[in-house]
């Protein structure tokens, strides 16, 4: 009976032989690795994966670390603040507080806004620029073609670099819409002028304007400019919101604007309120 | 005879139209001396220098209006007596802002001169007074880079200079003063060839000149032969552009390489332009501090090309009216050659030590298309100096990945204008790698 089974079987010897070799390196090795995950356990937090979820998954980097990932193991390992994710704002400080049991205070939301209201009627320019449409390539032929060298290039830089779409170019100038800004920084970045300030968004009284020419100067190229006549400062004299950096006014965003006739009175009208001409 | 040709053909280089009869053949006029001057503080690569001067103060020809700030800086000098109306900012050629001395100028004649160096006797004096009174007169390279001409002069001990290159190539389109400089002024060459060569301890010097130059080639090896020169050379170069740059020039005469971002002071050569030359003998023999310059004025927008001496300073007006005034087809008025020169918004920028020329350029001179996408065809690598590949390069930078583009050396690049010229999709090639090249060096060191 045996022998029957062994004559049938025999020609399948070799297959079998190799199905059982196999098998055992299988178990082999599957022993191996159990024991080696033993020994070589990394205990990590579940808390990152976590963490990481709850985050906006954006990876803009406003944070100041590498992404997302790199923010949540930083809050869990290494007690980084919990208000530094820009795009989630203060719900998600409440939430990342709540979850890991630590108090934390809200970071103020802040909002990029670009100081410049040179648009094409107001600033003139010096010559006919046809190279690469970018502003920092622009900025480097002969300082642009904007007549104002301080004034916003309108080649889109920033806008190009913009996460969100939240920068749109009105009439050669760029324009944030607060609501869509994560303030990540990176139009900050992006723009050779450096007219790009991320601002806290309950401030809505700004000077749209970064030159720091002398009156004459700023009237010859641009009819939105600073003229540096210090009449917002002089009108908020005793809150100190506004100064003179040079010759231009400049908003100290610690302070909010209470005497609002500042828009009104500004000879160049470069002082926006954003409640109201927006 | 004395004459060597180049033995060595560098890769690459196009032909442009060169124009060069427009004011090859006109005389050098001295400019009369314009009523304000409005000298920058930026003749020169490096540092700006740092006025001495104030407003108000009465300063006399050749008197120090600011110093040299810093090892790579040079002194800038007085071009004329008059007052300091007021120091401010202005342009540059290259657009950049700049300090400016205005000053009214006053026709007198009082001179105030630095120095009281022997004029006849130079070859008694050492390698360091010499050195030294070429620092003092702020001599710079009057090419177009502008760099320091006695940083040049001192390299490292462990690098020998063995042989000095004077570049009379001149191969950017319708420039022609050095030319003028070399037909009119061949004693001064000479004697300035022979000063470097004392500084630098060095026996052999070549006189590099394009061949569409004979009247330069054969005035400049007569005078050789007939004093008995026997160390200096004239050593003619195939026309084309661009000859005149220092490392191209190096590797077609004596057929070395400067290694990538080297100097030719690593290959034993020294290179520099005939004006520097001229300025070096000014200085050195003369006593005389670098404090104009010829500058050839030309195109077919004005009414008559020349070759004209204007002291540093002068407004571009000026030079334009002393010319006959400007056409009305005027397009475009460009410092510098057209192939590497500045655009200018105004013509009230200023003339520097570094001022070779002021091009007044029509519709039919200059060319403006609309850019369209890379075609692979390749022109503009056959056409690249540096042996670079323009078309891969201008993609890394579109995309913004300046990392390969250094990793594809864009660094090389010395904005010669080639592939842009010879790109039949008009792409702004020179600027992406401007913008590139701006963008890297603004990065920290690793």
């Amino acid at each position: 009976m045996i022998e029957t089974v062994l004559t049938i079987i025999e020609p399948y010897l070799p297959i079998i032989k190799t199905v059982f070799a196999i098998t055992c390196i299988g178990f082999g090795c599957s022993f191996a690795l159990a024991i080696a995950a033993k020994f070589f356990e990394v205990k990590d937090d579940p808390r990152i994966g976590e963490v990481n979820e709850l985050l906006p998954g954006a990876n803009c980097g406003a944070c100041g670390y590498a992404g997302c990932m790199d923010y949540a193991k930083a809050v869990v390992m290494d007690d980084a603040e919990l208000n530094r994710c820009a795009p989630g704002g203060a719900d998600l400080t409440a939430t990342l507080a709540e979850y890991l049991g630590k108090t934390a205070e809200a970071a103020e939301k802040q909002v990029a806004i670009v100081l410049c209201m040179g648009t094409n009627d107001a600033a003139k320019c010096r010559f006919e620029y046809n190279g690469i449409a970018d502003c920092r390539a622009a900025h480097l032929v002969g300082g642009g073609d904007k007549a104002c060298t301080y004034g916003c290039l309108g080649y889109s830089s920033c806008a190009t670099v913009c996460p969100t779409q939240a920068i749109e170019m009105v009439d050669g100038v760029a324009k944030v819409h607060p609501e869509l800004c994560i303030s990540c920084g990176k139009c900050v970045t992006a723009c050779p002028r450096n007219l790009i300030k991320l601002v806290p968004e309950k401030n809505t009284v700004h000077i749209l304007c970064s030159s720091n020419d002398k009156g004459p100067i700023v009237r010859k190229v641009c009819t939105k400019g600073c003229i540096g006549c210090t009449m917002c400062v002089k009108l908020t004299k005793e809150e100190e919101s506004v100064f003179m950096d040079g010759f231009l006014a400049k908003i100290d965003y610690s302070k909010e604007v209470q005497n609002k006739v500042i828009v009104e009175k500004c000879p160049p009208k470069c002082i926006i309120d954003t409640t109201i001409n927006n | 005879m004395n004459i060597l040709k180049a033995k060595f053909k560098i890769h690459g280089g196009v032909h442009p139209k060169y124009r060069k009869e427009l004011a090859r053949d006109e005389e050098t006029k001295r400019l009369p001396l314009p009523d304000i001057l409005r000298i920058s503080t930026t003749q020169h690569l490096g540092a700006p220098s740092k006025p001495v001067v104030k407003k108000g103060d009465y300063v006399k020809k050749y008197q120090l209006l600011a110093e040299a700030a810093g090892f790579i800086s040079a002194p800038v000098h007085s071009p004329a007596s008059g007052t300091i109306k007021d120091i401010v900012t202005g342009t540059g050629a290259s657009g950049a802002p700049v300090t400016e001395i205005i000053l009214e100028t006053n026709n007198t004649s009082d001179a105030e001169l630095t120095g009281v160096y022997p004029t006849d006797e130079w070859q008694k004096l050492s390698p360091e007074t010499i050195l030294n009174r070429i620092r003092e007169a702020g001599v710079v390279g009057a090419g177009g880079a502008g760099f320091p001409t006695y940083v040049k002069l001192s390299p490292p001990p462990d690098k020998k200079i063995e042989t000095l290159i004077i570049n009379g190539a001149e191969c950017e389109p319708y420039l022609t003063a050095d030319y003028r400089l070399m037909l009119e002024h061949p004693e001064c060459l000479i004697a300035g060839i022979q000063i470097i060569c004392k500084v630098l301890n060095v026996t052999e010097a070549y006189i590099a000149i394009e061949d569409n130059k004979p009247e330069a080639i054969e005035l400049l090896s007569k005078y050789l032969e007939d004093k008995k020169i026997e160390n200096i050379k004239v050593s003619t170069l195939p026309t084309y552009y661009p000859q005149g740059a220092e490392k191209q020039q190096i590797y077609s005469i004596t057929g070395r390489e400067v290694p990538s971002g080297g100097l030719p002071a690593d290959v034993g050569v020294l290179v520099e332009n005939t004006g520097t030359t001229v300025a070096i003998y000014n200085a050195v023999i003369k006593d005389l501090p670098f404090i104009e310059r010829t500058t050839t004025v030309s195109g077919y927008g004005i009414e008559t090309p020349s070759n004209v001496i204007a002291p540093i300073g002068t407004p571009y007006q000026e030079l334009i009216d002393f010319c006959g005034g400007a056409k009305d087809d005027v397009k475009k008025i460009i410092s510098g050659g057209p192939m590497m020169g500045f655009a200018q918004a105004t013509a009230e920028t200023t003339t520097t030590k570094t001022t070779s020329g002021l091009l007044l350029l029509t519709a039919k001179e200059i060319s403006q298309f609309e850019s369209s996408p890379c075609i692979s065809c390749g022109r503009c690598i056959a056409a690249c100096p540096m042996n670079l590949m323009p078309a891969e390069l201008s993609q890394f930078c579109e995309a913004e990945d300046f990392e390969s583009a250094a990793a594809n050396r864009v660094m090389d690049c010395m904005e010669c204008g080639c592939c842009a010229f010879s790109c039949p999709a008009h792409r702004p090639l020179v600027q992406h790698f401007r913008t590139a090249k701006a963008f890297l060096r603004a990065q920290p060191k690793k």
